[in-house]
Parts: C-alpha cells; sequence; structure tokens
C-alpha cells in the first residue's frame, strides 16, 4: 500500500525555520512507522537525519511525535497510523537537524534524581537479596528506556524549563520503593523543591504517551503522597 | 509556546487539563470585577443598587451564564483531581471520572442555565 508522510525538515545551517518535505512511499500494512523513514532515507532522500539504534523498541532513540502524539517509530504500525502520516520531532527540545533534537536537558533532569543504587553497608557476599513482593512494588518503573516521550508530551514542560519532567520522576520511583535502597529520603527531598512533582498537575499526557505502558501519573501520585504522608513503603 | 499546545494532538486528559485552567482565569476574572461592584457599596446602598442595573442586562446575563459553566467544571473537575491525588486507585479511574465530570455538568449546568436565562424572554 502507499502511504503519504509528511515530515518536519529542518537543517539549521540552510533553513531560516522549519518545513514540511512530503514523500509517498510503497509499505505493509504491517510495516513499522520506522521503515517508511528508512525508505524515504534510503531511496528518496539521504539527507533525512532521525535517530534509531535498536528499532524494536528497546533502545528508546526514535521517539518522535507521529499524528501529533509521542511514539516509538520503531513501535508504531502502518496500519494503525493510516495512509497520512506526519511526523514531527518532539516539543519542548532544541531541534538539532530535522527529527533529532538535544536531548541533553532531559538527562540532566534524569540525572538529578540520583537514579542509582544507594546502599552503604558493606556488599554481602553474593546478592542484595529481596522478596518477589519487594521487587513488585516498584516493578512497573524499572520498565523505563528513557526515549523521553512523556516529558515531551507533558504541557508544563513546554513552558516551564524547571520541571524536572515525568521520566526522572518515574526513574526515581524506582529506587525510592526499592528495599535495598537507602537514599529514598534524599530524592523525596529533590523531587519536593519547585521543580518536582509539585508542578505536575496529573494531565495523564505522559501515561497515554508511554511506549512502555508505565503508568506514569500514578508513580508520580505515589510519589506526591509519600512527600505528604512521609511514607515509603 | 501556544504552538507547542497545537502541536500536540489532545487526549482526554489533555482537554481535561486545559478546561479546568481555562474556567479557573475566568473565574478569577470575574472575581476582579466583583470586587470593582462591591466597591461602589462604600458610596451607599443607591449606588450600589443602581450599579446591580448592569447585572440584569442580557449580554450580562449571557457572561454571568458562561461564569457558572466555568464554576461548576472547574469544581466538579477540581474533586476529580483530588481524588486522583488523594485516593490511591485514583488514576485507574481517571477516564472514567472525566467522563461522570461531564454528566455531572450536564444534569446540573441545563437546568441553572433554563433557571436563568427565562426572564430573558
Ligand atoms: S501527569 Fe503530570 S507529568 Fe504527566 S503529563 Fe501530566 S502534568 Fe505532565
Ligand atoms: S517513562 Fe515511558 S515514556 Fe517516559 S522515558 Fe520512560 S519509557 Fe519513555
Ligand atoms: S529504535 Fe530503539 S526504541 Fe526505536
Amino acid at each position: 500500500m502507499q502511504v503519504h508522510l509528511r515530515i518536519q525538515r529542518y537543517n539549521p545551517e540552510v533553513d531560516a525555520k522549519p518545513y514540511f518535505a512530503e514523500y509517498d512511499v510503497e509499505v505493509e500494512p504491517t510495516d513499522r512507522v520506522l521503515d517508511a523513514l528508512n525508505l524515504v532515507k534510503w531511496y528518496h532522500d539521504g539527507t533525512l537525519t532521525y535517530r534509531r539504534s535498536c528499532a524494536h523498541g528497546v533502545c528508546g532513540s526514535d521517539a518522535m511525535r507521529i499524528n501529533g502524539r509521542n511514539r516509538l517509530a520503531c513501535k508504531l504500525l502502518i496500519r494503525d497510523v493510516g495512509t497520512n502520516i506526519t511526523i514531527e520531532p518532539l516539543i519542548g527540545f532544541r531541534i538539532i537537524r530535522d527529527l533529532v533534537v538535544d536531548m541533553e536537558p532531559f538527562f540532566e533532569a534524569y540525572k538529578s534524581v540520583l537514579p542509582f543504587l544507594i546502599n552503604d553497608d558493606p556488599a554481602p557476599v553474593g546478592e542484595r537479596l529481596q522478596s518477589p513482593e519487594d521487587r513488585q512494588r516498584f516493578d512497573d518503573t524499572t520498565k523505563c528506556i528513557l526515549c523521553a516521550c512523556c516529558t515531551s508530551s507533558c504541557p508544563i514542560t513546554w513552558t516551564n524549563d524547571e520541571f524536572v519532567g515525568p521520566a526522572a520522576i518515574v526513574n526515581a520511583h524506582r529506587f525510592i520503593y526499592d528495599s535495598r535502597d537507602q537514599a529514598a529520603a534524599e530524592r523525596l527531598a529533590i523531587l519536593n523543591q519547585k521543580s518536582g512533582v509539585w508542578r505536575c498537575r496529573t494531565v495523564f499526557n505522559c501515561t497515554e504517551a508511554c511506549p512502555r505502558g508505565i503508568q506514569v501519573t500514578r508513580a508520580i501520585e505515589e510519589v506526591k503522597r509519600s512527600l505528604l504522608t512521609g511514607d515509603v513503603s | 509556546m501556544v504552538s507547542n499546545y497545537r502541536g500536540y494532538r489532545p487526549p482526554q486528559g489533555m482537554v481535561s487539563w486545559a478546561l479546568h485552567r481555562l474556567a479557573g482565569l475566568g473565574v478569577l476574572v470575574f472575581l476582579l470585577l466583583h470586587i470593582v461592584d462591591i466597591f461602589a457599596v462604600g458610596y451607599g446602598p443607591e449606588a450600589f443598587n443602581e450599579l446591580l442595573f448592569i447585572y440584569r442586562h442580557p449580554v450580562f446575563r449571557v457572561g454571568e451564564l458562561i461564569l457558572v459553566a466555568g464554576l461548576y467544571y472547574h469544581a466538579l473537575n477540581g474533586v476529580r483531581i483530588i481524588l486522583v491525588d488523594f485516593w490511591s486507585q485514583g488514576w485507574k479511574y481517571e477516564r472514567q471520572m472525566f467522563q461522570a465530570v461531564i454528566a455531572l455538568f450536564l444534569l446540573t449546568f441545563i437546568p441553572t442555565a433554563l433557571l436563568m436565562l427565562r426572564p430573558l424572554f
């Protein structure tokens, strides 16, 4: 079947501002949007620029706006988007070129919540054991692939550069509720700041956008309630 | 910045949030107006009563109706947000609660609108 692609293009070295380029390509309904992009790049216009790596929804590099919603191009089938497909870069980040945006601020926010295990007890000989129930507590937020679909879908981040954004909170959540970790209080203090969880207005755009099906708003609300009650169980 | 909002095809939650903001700002504007008209009380009851004629003007009536719509929506959706914030299962029923907000809004707003507009006909 033939699909019509409208792709936002922008090369800051020659273009005054972004514009749309249109391409028609022949694809199968079961192909992914990424396959259509590859066809354009390989056979129509080699200058089209986008990120992708694993092509299987694991690495998180090809988040983009497809028909107005943040999606991974490698996880979205043509038959689910129809024959007219508009592709734009993520909102809220500086465009480096075409669909490639500057993710540095996103990773800065991620790093700010201490997204690693902190435990000052002497390391045991084997593993740090944990009951299945304790592991289950934060299972949902372990699935994040840092694609930025959520953060870039959040209307708050579009106008507020300070807000750490849903992805950073998801990754803080993953350690706050981990029974093996000892720095929950530190992370909660970070998220209690002006830039933290209170900026979230429960819009649920992040939850709708997450390609891993993480209940992002739920995680944020749990952190908010922990801040109110002091209870991190 | 406004173009950002146009660039994202709003999911239901974003619609509920945008309406909530809009209603909140609308109510705020009315509040400022209300402070001005209450101010007239300082010039005695006659002055105040005289000023109230504006509120009987049809244009103002319709304006008040929009205000009531804003108040009802903001109040009902506010309850939904409180439930999402404080009830640990709230996130699960966010969509259904929004549908309930819309239903309750229509149920309360339509009779109010009829009552308020009756004097105009
Ligand atoms: S739920 Fe919070 S973080 Fe997620 S999109 Fe809404 S405001 Fe942003
Ligand atoms: S929470 Fe979901 S949408 Fe956000 S960065 Fe992680 S995987 Fe992507
Ligand atoms: S290319 Fe790795 S997630 Fe899409």
